[in-house]
Formats: C-alpha cells, structure tokens, sequence
C-alpha cells in the first residue's frame, strides 16, 4: 500500500533539490563506480540529470529508473566534493523510498526487511541458528583473516566471506549499566556487523570505555540502525528499527551514544534526523536528542576523553599499521583524524599512511551483493594501496568496510590482517 | 554521439624533446600530475582539471589560472591527428619546435567544439618547471583601487603567474563557506603569484607589493611557506563553490576584455546588477582580463529570469564596446552563437559556415555550435 499524497510530496521535495546541481561534473572525479566503468549514467551528474528527466517518468517505469538508482554505493563522496551542495543522498533515498513506496518491495527483500530484520529477537535467533549452519555451506579459506570460502560452487562461490561469530556480542553481555570514575556513561549501539560477525570489535569498545573510566549503558535486545531498508526504500522497516531503538535507549541516562560502526554511527546521526518527518512529534524530539548524543567511538575518546598518541620509543621493527577511511567517517561526518590518533595510541605499531586512504572500498552494502563485479574492481584499487603501504596491519573505522577488505586481501591471498581501530586500541592496555 | 573517454592512455613522455603525446581522453589533472612526476610542467590549468579531458581542452581551447603568464591550450599543442567526418586520419604539426609543413590545420581544430573532427592523438608541448614561487594577497577598501592596481602591474612590465581578483560579495560567500580567514570588510582582494629564478621572484614580488601599497591597498600578506600558499588559493578555489551555493541557479560567465580595461569593466558589472536588481559576485582572472562574473539566481522565478537574460546582454554588450570578446575560455556553444556577429561580422560567420560545409557537408559533428545552423 502506498499513499500517493506522501510520495508526490517526496517528489516536491527531490525537484528543489536537482535545481541545485549545475551540471559541473565534479563528482566524476571522485565516483568510485564511474572510475571502473566510465559511464555517465553511474555517477552522480547522470543520476541527477536522469532523475530530472524521468521524474514524470517515476510512476510510468519505476523499475528502469529504480534500476539506474541502484547502482551506487551511498558513499557520498560526490556529496563531499560537490562545489553546490547538492544533497545527493538525501536526493537518492528519498528517490528510493518513492519508487520502492510506490512499486513495493521486491518479495526477498521483504521476506528480509520485515519478516527478520525489523524484529530483532526473531533476527538474532535465526543467525544464531546460522552460526551453527553455516559449516556445511561454508569452509575456512585463509587462517590469518578468518575468512571461509563456499563448499559447493554456486554464483559468486569466488568471494570469501566472513563467517558468522560461534558467540554474537549479545550472547555473552545481554545488557550492561555501569558507573565510571570519570562521571560520564556512555550508551553503546552495538551494530548487526559488530555483535554478530565481529563481536571481538564490540568487546574492545566496552574495554576501552572501562579503561577510560566512562559508565557503560548496553540495554538488550538492540536492533539494526536501519540502513539497509532505508536504502531499498523500505521506510516501514525503517520506521519499526527506529522506534525499536528509540525505546531501548529511553532509559540508561547516558551522556553520549557510540557506535564502532561508521556507517551506523552516520545513519543514526544524519539520518534518522533527516527522515524524522516520518514520526509523531515527540517521536522527533527524542530522534534529534538522540542524533545530537551520538558519535563515532574514536571521536569520543579523543575529544572527550581526550586520548592522545603515545610517546614514540623509535625503535624499529614494529608491526606497520595503516587506516582505511570508511566513506561514512569521514565524508559524511567529518571523522579522520581521531582514528588515526587512536592507532598512534598503541606504541606497539608504527603507522604509516597508505594512497588514497579515503577511497571507498567499494562494499556499499547490498550494492555488493547486486554488483559484486563492480564492487570488486573497486575493492581491488583499494586492495593495491594497502599493500603498497608495506603494512602488516590494515585498520579501519567500520566492521562492513572491514568484511569487503577481508574478502579482497584474502583472494588475493596477502597476509595482512584486518582489524577495527578500537581492536588496535584496546590491545595497548590489555 | 561519439565518446572518446576510454581512449585515456598517456603514450609519451619525451625528456629530451620536451613533449608528450596523449589520447584525448587522459584527465587534464592526472596528465599535469604525471608530467611533474618527470620534473616536467604542463601549465594549463583550468578549473575543472580534476574532470576535464584533455581532448576536451583543446577542443574548446581552455584556459586557467596560469593564462597571464603561460597562456592557454592552443600555445601547448604541437600536433594534432583527427578524424575526419569521413573517418579518414588527418596529421597537423609536428614533434618539432619549428613546423611550416602544410596548413595549420592544427590552429583551426584548437577551439572548434568538436565541429570539425575527431581527435586521435595530441602532442603537447612540455616546459621546465619554475624554480621558486611566491604568492601574496592585497587587500582593498576600493573596488577602483584594485582594478587599477591590477593595469598598474602589467604596467610596470611584471607578469605574474596569476593574478587573481575577488569581490566583497565573493570575499564574504568563501568566508562563510570555508573559513579560510579572509578580510570581510575588504571590498576586493588581489591574489597574486610570481614564479621563476628564485632571486628574481623575490625582485618581482617586492615590486608587486609596492605598486600594491602605492596604488592605495589596506594590507597585504605574503604567504611565507607552502601552507600559506596554498590557503591563498584554496580561497581563490573556492570561489564559485561559494558562491552557487547561495542561491538554486548559478550563471557563470567569462565575457573578456583587454586588460586595461578590467576597471571600466568592474564598474559596468556593478552597475548592471544594481540596474537589474540581481545578486552578481564578481571574481576571475583580472590580470589576463578574463573577469567571471557570476550571476546567482533562480531560474524558476519567471520574472528574475528575464532580468538575468538583459543581465547577460548588458554583460556582452559591454565588454564588446571595451574591445573585448565574448568568451574567454568558457567557449561559444548554443547559448553564445547569437551573440557572434555583433562581435565578428556577417562575413566571418559566412566564411566559418562554408568550412564547416565544406569539411562536414551533412553536419553531423556537433552540429549547431558555434556559427550557429
């Protein structure tokens, strides 16, 4: 069911918006997926220009310009780098929310988005069930990462995947509140990634707020950010996740809200607020009260806890370390320098900078799944600068930029690890 | 439509004859890049390098910042081989410095907007690149001041690298917009760069600062490292970001005019937006007479936007009676065709309309840029 009112608003409200772009092109510069395949309607520009064109078009062949729509990562670095301001994502989801508004959702995704994710009990059983599964479809492909490979060929059968945690995050800290000698609690959004395919990263945060004397807040039964059915313009699954989260961290009295992932972090703090207009007024409030709380885990404890590097020893020999910017830190919050510090808090490494640190890895969530070609070849250039970087360590600020470096380093069978920063954090006073 | 971005190798860099030869599709920004690798320097510097091809720079002969001193495209190209609408390979200039071999075919391919034919190769001539750099801002309480300061310069026989000029309303949209820390208050700045040996960049620049203080400028500030350099033209860069972020639609121009003529130009453009009651920042390549004046408005608005169109009449008009031209290096295309005789002649468009007939008798490349048909 759509209402027609609401989306023709949603239309208004994108036609202002396309006024703005000039057309300059700039974005060719900076599209990851337009410096694989060269073609205008991939980036930015020729979004913008389609979109203009097919606005009218929008309720005739919704499913040719869904298509085109699609084939973009949400990374927003055209955003970044646009001379105008063009509010590109914001423009492509509200597009997104109006086409999948008005077609309805593909039947898998709904199966997904409302049958599992938006009830995060009956999502965190079935992947706990998964956990125990999963060997019989998948087998370890490369020790050093963790990564395992399919046992049986099927499509895309090249690509090595993560595999579940045998222990999500929540399994082992249901829910937490503590006090800290500093007087400040901290309310932690623990992330899908996080808790169930890296939960090592989730612990680290709880250690290093612990080590750093904030309370901890970690109500149960968390749910996903939402982001995944914002981006297939699934706004119902969008609303129940947020309203879910909302209730879960009403409570706690908590000063700050951390994520350890960037793109929940970037959801969660631009987002929600930006589609608060789907919510009843108190409902707004506490979404914007909750925006302004939240940052990224790095940004917190170096801006308020005010971590620093550690002295340098000099001597040579140590492991070298380098950071991959995931697109959500840094272009679209602003977050670069506060892991980097964080790394350099950890005497143990030496870090060096690789090439195009803030170019996307090309993972972009389902955009993997959909074009994983492209998603590949992205990945690839990426794979190229950490190795360039002679490091034996990449880190990096988001669980699912670290599943697509994972996938790219193993196939390629280099031995570098692949760690979150607040992992390498942590490690300096364990 | 033919594309010819995936033709982007780069097959030449010559140390010893100074010169490369490229596809037309190499990214003008990755090409300068890749010739500084080699302590080499390719000047032109548009301001879309970062997504311009060079096919496309020479197809509209495009400018930049380092016109005054290195100037534009067309001095760069040697050689030039391009299809013709037959599909049949065509070969102007040469590797060599001197070439009087045939036509100039090349000089008439630089500039005609794909009307003509296709690039295959370009041969770009490559220069030393300077030794040492200086870059200064001077900052005006007078519009007149700085303008003339700007003909006091060439004046006095010193060509910058680049000579910049930005307006109160563009000082304060980069202010807001990048917080670079520019004067607010100032009514004009002058970005100035002088390059060279580095004993006669610093003769240069100390002349340049004269001539500033003695022309009336408020204060000037040199930028004494790399850092500082580079936050004078992050400021100048930012410009028309700046600027077309205030308002929905943003009309950037490039009429030009002989460069003693940059204050009476200044004075017109000012006198245009008040008469038309329109919001114009004004910023550009003062010192090659290259002004940008940059209309913001909002094409929806129905009656600001016929105030816009007299707006950019007056503009041409203008710069016309000045002895200038209609587009310095932003080209002619649609929009400008109209306005090419009051500029030329009846005859040149005549002359323009039977070589385009001749070389392209059906009118299937780019047709209707230009000389208009």
């Amino acid at each position: 069911m759509h209402d027609m009112k609401k989306l023709g608003g949603l239309v208004r409200e994108i036609e202002d918006q396309l006024m703005v772009c000039m057309r300059c092109g700039l974005c060719q510069s900076v599209c990851p997926v337009y410096a694989e395949t060269g073609r205008e309607a991939d980036v930015a520009r020729g979004k913008l220009a389609l979109l203009n064109g097919l606005i009218g078009e929008m309720f005739k062949d919704p499913a040719g310009v869904s298509e085109r729509l699609s084939k973009c990562l949400l990374c927003g670095s055209c955003a970044a780098s646009c001379p105008s301001g063009v509010k590109v994502l914001e423009i492509f989801l509200k597009a997104r929310a109006i086409l999948a508004g008005y077609m309805g959702l593909h039947p898998a995704k709904k199966l997904v988005f409302r049958g599992m994710l938006s009830h995060p009990e009956i999502f965190d059983r079935l992947l706990s069930l998964g956990a125990k599964l999963q060997s019989l479809f998948i087998k370890p492909a490369d020790e050093l990462l963790g990564t395992s490979c399919a046992r049986l060929p099927f499509p895309l059968a090249e690509r090595r995947v993560m595999p579940l945690a045998p222990e999500p995050f929540h399994a082992r800290v249901q829910s937490m509140l503590t006090e800290g000698a500093s007087g400040i609690r901290v309310g932690f959004f623990v992330g899908c990634v996080a808790d169930k395919v890296f939960p090592g990263v989730a612990q680290a945060v709880v250690r290093s707020l612990e080590h750093n004397g904030a309370g901890v807040f970690v109500p149960e039964n968390q749910g996903c950010c939402g982001i995944p059915a914002l981006s297939s313009g699934d706004m119902v699954s969008f609303r129940r996740l947020v309203r879910h989260n909302l209730e879960r961290f009403a409570t706690g009295g908590f000063d700050y809200l951390v994520t350890a992932c960037a793109t929940c972090t970037s959801t969660i703090k631009k987002l929600w607020p930006l589609f608060a207009g789907e919510f009843d007024p108190d409902e707004q409030r506490r979404i914007r009260a909750l925006a302004d709380k939240t940052m990224d885990i790095s940004q917190f404890l170096v801006d308020k806890m005010e971590v620093a590097p550690a002295a340098l020893s000099g001597e040579d020999g140590r492991d070298v370390i380098t950071y991959h910017d995931p697109c959500h830190l840094k272009k679209s919050l602003g977050v670069s320098a506060q892991p980097r510090v964080l790394l350099r808090a950890n005497p143990g490494y030496a870090y060096k900078e690789m090439a195009e640190a803030d170019r996307c890895c090309g993972c972009g969530g389902s955009f993997n799944l959909q074009y994983y070609d492209v998603s590949s070849a992205i990945g690839g250039r990426k794979r190229d600068c950490i190795v360039g970087s002679g490091c034996s360590v990449v880190a990096t600020g988001c669980p699912a930029c670290m599943l697509q470096l994972s996938d790219m380093l193993s196939r390629n069978g280099d031995r570098i690890r692949v760690k979150h920063v607040i992992e390498i954090y942590a490690q300096s006073f364990d | 439509m033919i594309l010819t971005n995936a033709m982007n190798r780069i097959l030449e860099i010559n140390e010893q004859d100074l010169y490369a030869v490229v596809e037309p599709g190499v990214i003008t920004a990755k090409f300068a890049a890749a010739v500084e690798a080699k302590n080499l320097f390719y000047p032109p510097d548009p301001g879309s390098q970062a997504v311009s091809t060079l096919g496309g720079n020479v197809a509209e002969n495009a400018g930049g910042l380092r016109g005054l001193r290195y100037g534009v495209t067309r001095d760069y190209v040697m050689a030039l081989e391009f299809f013709d609408v037959n599909g049949e390979l065509v070969k102007a200039g040469a590797r060599t410095v001197k070439c009087v071999t045939g036509y100039n075919l090349g000089g008439l391919l630089v500039g005609s907007e794909g009307t003509l034919g296709v690039y295959n190769r370009i041969t770009l001539k490559l220069i030393p690149p300077p030794a040492a750099k200086k870059a200064m801002m001077a900052i005006f309480s007078d519009v007149a001041k700085a303008s003339e300061t700007v003909s006091a310069i060439i004046a006095n026989r010193i060509v910058p690298v680049t000579l910049e000029f930005l307006d109160n309303f563009t000082i304060r949209a980069v202010e807001e917009f990048s917080h670079v820390g520019l004067p607010v208050d100032a009514a004009a700045l002058l970005l100035i760069e002088v390059d060279g040996h580095p004993a006669q960049v610093e003769e240069e620049a100390a002349k340049v600062e004269d001539i500033c203080r003695r022309m009336g400028a408020m204060r000037i500030r040199i930028a004494e490292n790399a850092l500082e350099r580079d936050r004078v033209w992050e400021a100048r860069r930012a410009a028309l970001s700046a600027l077309s972020r205030i308002r929905p639609t943003t009309i950037l121009e490039d009429a030009t005019v002989p460069r003693s003529k940059i204050p009476a130009m200044i004075r017109a453009i000012e006198e245009i937006g008040k008469k038309q009651r329109l919001t114009i920042g004004s910023f550009g390549h003062a010192g090659d007479g290259n002004l940008h004046p940059t209309i913001l408005t909002d094409q929806r608005d129905r009656n600001e936007w016929g105030r816009v169109e007299a707006a950019i009449d007056a503009i041409f008009e203008n710069a016309l009676a000045l002895g200038g031209t209609l587009s310095g290096e932003h080209g002619i295309g649609t929009a400008k065709s109209r306005f090419l005789e009051k500029e030329t002649s009846r005859a040149t468009i005549l002359y323009s309309r039977r070589i385009k007939a001749a070389l392209d008798p059906k009118n299937i490349l780019n047709p209707g840029k230009i000389i208009g048909g």
